[in-house]
């Protein structure tokens, strides 16, 4: 269970945490810093468990992966926008940042009121009135990727089974996918 | 192999890398990669992640630069850390490409020294690595993990993107830039109009616009959330591509019957230098319809618009003038090369008299890092890309965007100005430096 921060659309990376920090990639260092322009109060206040509920193009700007590691240090369990920015969007998958995209979820839900997130089911209950939303599930090949444990994970068992040897040809790209097309209009890849 | 479907370039490209003879969006492909960069503050991260997967060599050390140029040359104690870290690495793997503080900003520094290349697959752990879809390649940003996975790999997966085509009809009016026209398409589509998707540029209006031109407008394709940008390649890109090219590369370009998601016409000759105003690029307004507020600095550089069409064009507007004695001009060539070449040509002779401070080639001003970074309160004309809440600076502080012209301009007059306020004509100063 956890509080609901709640920001509007087009939530940059500068302001999850300025450049002027970036001159660190000591998590708990970022986290001290993290919303510090849009919302001073953030990291002093945030609890464990705490979700960060926002607009449209969560995480647009810069490629700094700075923000998601930021977000996750700060204890936030998950961001839950109306929509990501791209880059922000693998970069949260990448480093275990679990994210949902759920609009009515957005529209609902209030500042400071009580959530509970199921990550693995994809819903979000409203603690007051046991309301239910439900996010869009992750496409499959961005849950292998999360059943890894984020792509570092992913990508050790993958070097593993190579031998370690770096790999130039190209792979069966559109088996691994399942299929041409076949991850549908998920949110892999982007 | 003949294509069962017609396709862009971008989809051209992604399919040649993923050894299929055709892709279609939606899809998810394992792509090759030919070229990857980081930089300073994203480096460290990804050699961080790169050693923690069991990597031990990068796939191919002529293709993998890492490049000095945010926190470089170092401010402080920990920035010089962080570089010596990117540093050690490069010299560890034998990096062909590592590039030392003051070489160039990333995105300037690659193409012209020919490293991204008409038809090639490039990624950077730095937004702006769209950049390089101006001369007809895909390239795109992501993180340091994402990064470090294709410098262990050699590979890395992407959903293939729908295409968005912008066409720019018409000529352009004086004055008027690649980046008064990117801009224009942010401010239209909006921060997030292409989020997830390629955009291609293209129409008349761009076969007059020089490298320099083109580069700032697949830079800014991210500003509007775009996956990609890029150019066909015409005859400018592949003679721009023949004086530099490092290693062979095959062009494509898309089929005249490709499908588009959308397309997007511009008249070109209705496009007037146009002016981002706080805290968004996508919060565009032409010039003619800005407040002419009183600003206390001026910028001219960054990966967008430090290129040597942008510092000829400042310098047009600075020669026999002074900068206002209330404002403060910086002035940064994006390379050595760029630096160099405008010192032959006497443009640095020209800031420096007009009271420019010019400085070694970094990012520093543009993201609020160093060399330029503004108080509360403060309000600066920059040529960058991005006029975030805090982005150069104070949370407090304003960025206006514009093109060199105007900024050039808004120096002098100590307010946001167009050149022709100052009694300057576009015709008895275009073409000369």
């Amino acid at each position: 269970m956890g509080r609901v921060w709640k920001y509007g659309d087009d939530i940059n990376t500068d302001v999850i945490i300025p450049a002027r920090y970036l001159f660190t990639t000591d998590p708990a260092e970022l986290a001290a810093h993290c919303m510090e322009d849009l919302d001073p109060s953030f990291a002093s206040g945030v609890r464990p468990g705490d979700v960060i509920v926002a607009g449209r193009n969560f995480g647009c700007g810069s490629s700094r992966e700075h923000a998601p590691v930021a977000i996750r240090a700060a204890g936030v369990r998950c961001v839950i926008a109306r929509s990501f920015a791209r880059i922000f969007y693998r970069n949260a998958i990448n480093v275990g940042l679990p994210i949902l995209e759920c609009p009515d979820a957005v529209v609902a839900l209030e500042a400071g009121e009580e959530v509970e997130v199921d990550l693995a089911a994809g819903t979000i209950r409203r603690v007051a009135t046991g309301e239910t939303f439900q996010a869009a599930p992750f496409p499959p090949f961005m849950q292998e990727i999360l059943r890894c444990g984020g792509l570092v994970e992913y990508a050790r068992r993958k070097l593993a089974a190579q031998g370690a040897q770096p790999a130039r040809a190209t792979q069966a790209a559109q088996g691994a996918a399942g299929g041409g097309g076949g991850a549908g209009r998920g949110a892999a890849g982007r | 192999m003949a294509a069962p479907r017609p396709m862009t370039i971008t989809e051209k490209i992604l399919a040649a890398h993923a050894g299929v003879p055709w892709v279609e969006p939606g899809q998810l492909v394992e792509v090759r990669v030919d070229f990857l960069m980081a930089n300073d503050i994203t480096a460290p991260l990804a050699i961080r992640a790169f050693r923690e997967m069991g990597a031990t060599r990068v796939f191919d050390p002529e293709r993998v630069a890492i490049v000095l140029s945010h926190f470089a040359p170092s401010k402080d104690i920990r920035s010089a850390d962080q570089c010596k870290v990117a540093r050690e690495f490069a010299r560890e793997q034998g990096l062909v490409h590592y590039y030392e503080m003051g070489e160039g900003i990333e995105h300037a520094l690659l193409p012209d020294r020919g490293l991204v290349l008409p038809g090639e697959l490039v990624l950077g752990a730095d937004s702006h690595t769209c950049t390089y879809g101006a001369v007809g390649c895909f390239s795109t940003g992501v993180g340091s993990t994402d990064l470090a996975y294709a410098m262990a790999t050699g590979e890395t997966w992407l959903k293939v993107p729908e295409t968005l085509k912008f066409v720019y009809y018409n000529r352009l009016q004086p004055w008027v830039t690649g980046k008064d026209l990117i801009l224009y398409t942010i401010g239209r589509i909006s921060c997030d109009g292409a989020t997830y998707k390629a955009m291609e540029f293209t129409g008349e209006a761009l076969a007059d616009l020089s490298m320099d031109g083109r580069l700032a407008m697949a830079n800014m394709a991210i500003e509007a959330g775009g996956k990609n940008g890029i150019f066909n390649p015409d005859q400018r890109t592949l003679d721009y591509v023949a004086r530099r090219a490092q290693r062979p590369c095959s062009p494509v370009w898309s089929d005249p019957d490709a499908e588009y998601a959308e397309v997007y016409e511009f008249d070109a000759a209705r496009i007037e230098p146009q002016v981002a105003l706080p805290w968004s690029p996508d919060n565009v307004r032409p010039l003619s319809e800005v407040e002419r507020v009183p600003i206390d600095q001026v910028f001219i550089g960054s990966c967008t618009n430090g290129r040597l069409d942008d510092l000829r064009t400042a310098a047009r507007i600075l020669r026999g003038r002074r900068v206002h004695p209330e404002v403060r001009a910086i002035v940064i060539p994006a390379s050595r090369d760029i630096y160099l070449q405008a010192l032959k040509e006497g443009l640095i002779e020209i800031f420096m008299a007009a009271g420019c401070v010019v400085s070694a080639s970094t990012c520093g001003p543009c993201l609020g890092g160093h060399m330029g970074v503004l108080g509360k309160g403060e309000r600066c004309v920059s040529t960058s890309n991005r006029n975030f809440v805090g982005r150069m600076g104070h949370p407090e502080s304003e960025s206006y965007l514009a093109n060199p012209a105007v900024a050039a301009a808004s120096a002098v007059a100590g307010r946001l100005c167009h050149p022709e306020e100052l009694g300057i004509r576009y015709e008895e100063v275009a073409g000369v430096a």
